[in-house]
């Protein structure tokens, strides 16, 4: 990091500007999005049942709001629950990994075969072995959720500065204080890009469990009532449903994204502004 | 402190690499409590290898290290008491100038509360007093340097081993440093290893500038730096630092294989 002024600075500054066009531009889109499919709509009178416009879906989303908003909490508290064993496990996981190798080579392969089996294959058979659907659910979730945090927290452990490292040693330090002082603040940026990550995947993850669980009839999240809208020609409630799962993504992806913000912008270059930077 | 009983002294040291490189080749070197010795040597030469060794973060392949003067802890290694400033200021980031320089004293299991006293002392020792909770990546990096050389310090180490440590930084830095360096030298008389690649530093810093040879690194020539007054910026300019700065060129340039030197 020297004094001079980075290439990136040197380019003309939005400033002000750019934080209002960041928020502006995508909204203008949506909006153009959405007008035009309204109109698209009405203009050739497609029944609701093939497509429904965005003022029915959003009149839906509010009329439903009982049923969806019941379903909304189910999936929430799967994928949340998922998220955390997978956070809570990867993370210990990458910690043993890190302090033998033996345990890293010998696990580390399984890790990526559960990384690399189709959830939707292995999903029916979870569900036929584990009775309680919630736990069923959950199990699937994880699986998908647990690998991103694993390795980049793996990675992020053997990434710490090796003249740290030697300094460490210089000053006699043992395992326990090489880790917390050193090796857990140097992972935690790449602890932080895994949960981003596996926010969305755990979201994922329960919504695929849930569609094969729904189909034998026995889950109330808000895949299955995108199941059942589907078997009850209710498109506008099925679009209504996509509309809460991908919010819900959405808004997993802001709450980590804040998180890791709120935890790194003191000293890590990913959480600071251009004009922080020297 | 008697000179037959030197602060460490290497014999025969030799350092070969897994992959069979001759790093350094019989090192015979002492050092007495207190002294400022520089190590001069084109790259390969294996001046850092030897620095490491030192510091006992590698291990000779043969040759033996003695610390006449050192305790030793149960295992029978010696209690080398060090400090070690890196050619990086090798911060940690997520951690405020206090909290990095109270590093060593803490790992060693001492109080928070003594361990900042000690720090604050160091700091403004260094010119820092105000920074102590500013993050490295708001200092410039001869500020970096200042905070590494605090907490190297921190421990009042009997042996301060420095590697290129203001190599990376500009002309202005480095001669502020190597002032200020000496100033802290003259004033608590620490035994400096000072690691460099640059003929003028050399002279201006050590009172023994160590000439090492490349493939496979040895020690060439010692030269002696005997300096009458202070060595200050009227040294900097002076026709004696000239003279040294010519004997010490001349023993560096005769390490250089001849293909390689300039004609």
């Amino acid at each position: 990091m020297s004094d001079e002024p980075s290439p990136e600075r040197a380019l003309p500054s939005l400033g002000g500007t750019e934080a209002w066009l960041r928020i502006l531009a995508p909204t203008v889109i949506a909006f153009l999005f959405l007008g035009g499919w309204e109109a698209v709509v009405r203009i050739n009178a497609i029944p609701h049942y093939i497509l429904p416009g965005p003022v029915l879906v959003a009149q839906t989303l509010v009329r439903d709001w009982g049923t969806l908003s019941v379903s909304l909490l189910i999936t929430l508290k799967i994928t949340f629950m998922a998220l955390s064993v997978a956070a809570v496990l990867g993370l210990v996981l990458a910690v043993l990994f890190a302090q033998s190798r033996i345990i890293e080579l010998s696990l580390f392969p399984f890790a990526v075969i559960l990384q690399v089996t189709p959830i939707v294959a292995i999903a029916p058979l979870i569900i036929i072995w584990v009775n309680d659907v919630t736990i069923s659910l959950l199990i699937c979730a994880w699986i998908v959720a647990f690998f991103p945090i694993l390795s980049n927290t793996t990675v992020g452990l053997n990434s710490a500065d090796h003249n740290l490292i030697d300094l460490f040693r210089l000053y006699r330090a043992n395992r326990w204080q090489v880790l917390v002082r050193l090796l857990l603040p140097s992972a935690l940026p790449y602890f932080l890009a895994g949960l981003r990550i596996s926010g969305g995947l755990a979201l994922i993850g329960a919504i695929v469990a849930e569609f094969v669980a729904g189909t034998g009839g026995s889950a109330s999240g808000l895949a299955y009532r995108i199941l059942e809208a589907g078997y009850q020609l209710q498109i506008p409630r099925m679009f209504a449903a996509l509309v809460l799962v991908s919010g819900t993504g959405i808004a997993i992806f802001l709450a980590l994204t804040l998180l890791s913000h709120l935890l790194l912008r003191k000293w890590h270059e990913s959480a600071m502004g251009r004009g922080d930077r020297r | 402190m008697t000179a037959d009983r030197p602060l460490v002294a290497l014999r025969g040291v030799t350092k070969r690499y897994r992959t069979g490189t001759l790093a350094l080749n019989g090192i015979d070197l002492s050092i007495r409590q207190g002294e400022f010795v520089a190590l001069l040597g084109a790259s390969g030469c294996g001046k850092s290898t030897l620095l490491r060794i030192l510091a006992g973060l590698s291990a000779p392949s043969s040759g033996s290290i003695d610390w006449p003067q050192a305790a030793h802890d149960a295992s029978g290694d010696p209690l080398r008491d060090i400090g070690f400033v890196f050619q990086e200021p090798t911060l940690m980031p997520w951690a405020s100038v206090m909290r990095n320089v109270t590093l060593p004293l803490e790992l060693a299991g001492m109080k928070r509360s003594e361990a900042e006293d000690r720090a604050a002392d160091w700091l403004a020792r260094v010119e820092l007093k105000g920074f102590e909770k500013a993050y490295p990546r708001a200092l410039s990096g001869g500020m970096k340097m200042r905070v590494s050389i605090a907490r190297a310090l921190v421990t009042r180490p009997r042996l301060l081993l420095m590697d290129e440590p203001f190599a990376a930084l500009d002309e202005i830095t480095r001669f502020r440093l190597n002032n200020d360096l000496l100033h802290l030298w003259s004033e608590d008389r620490f035994t400096v290893v000072f690691v460099t690649h640059s003929v003028f530093e050399s002279v201006f810093l050590a009172e023994r500038v160590v000439v090492m040879a490349p493939r496979p690194g040895r020690i060439a020539q010692e030269v002696g730096i005997a300096v009458e007054g202070p060595r200050d910026e009227a040294f900097r300019t002076s026709a004696a630092y000239a003279e040294h700065c010519r004997t010490v060129s001349a023993a560096l340039s005769a390490t250089i294989n001849p293909a390689e030197r300039p004609a």
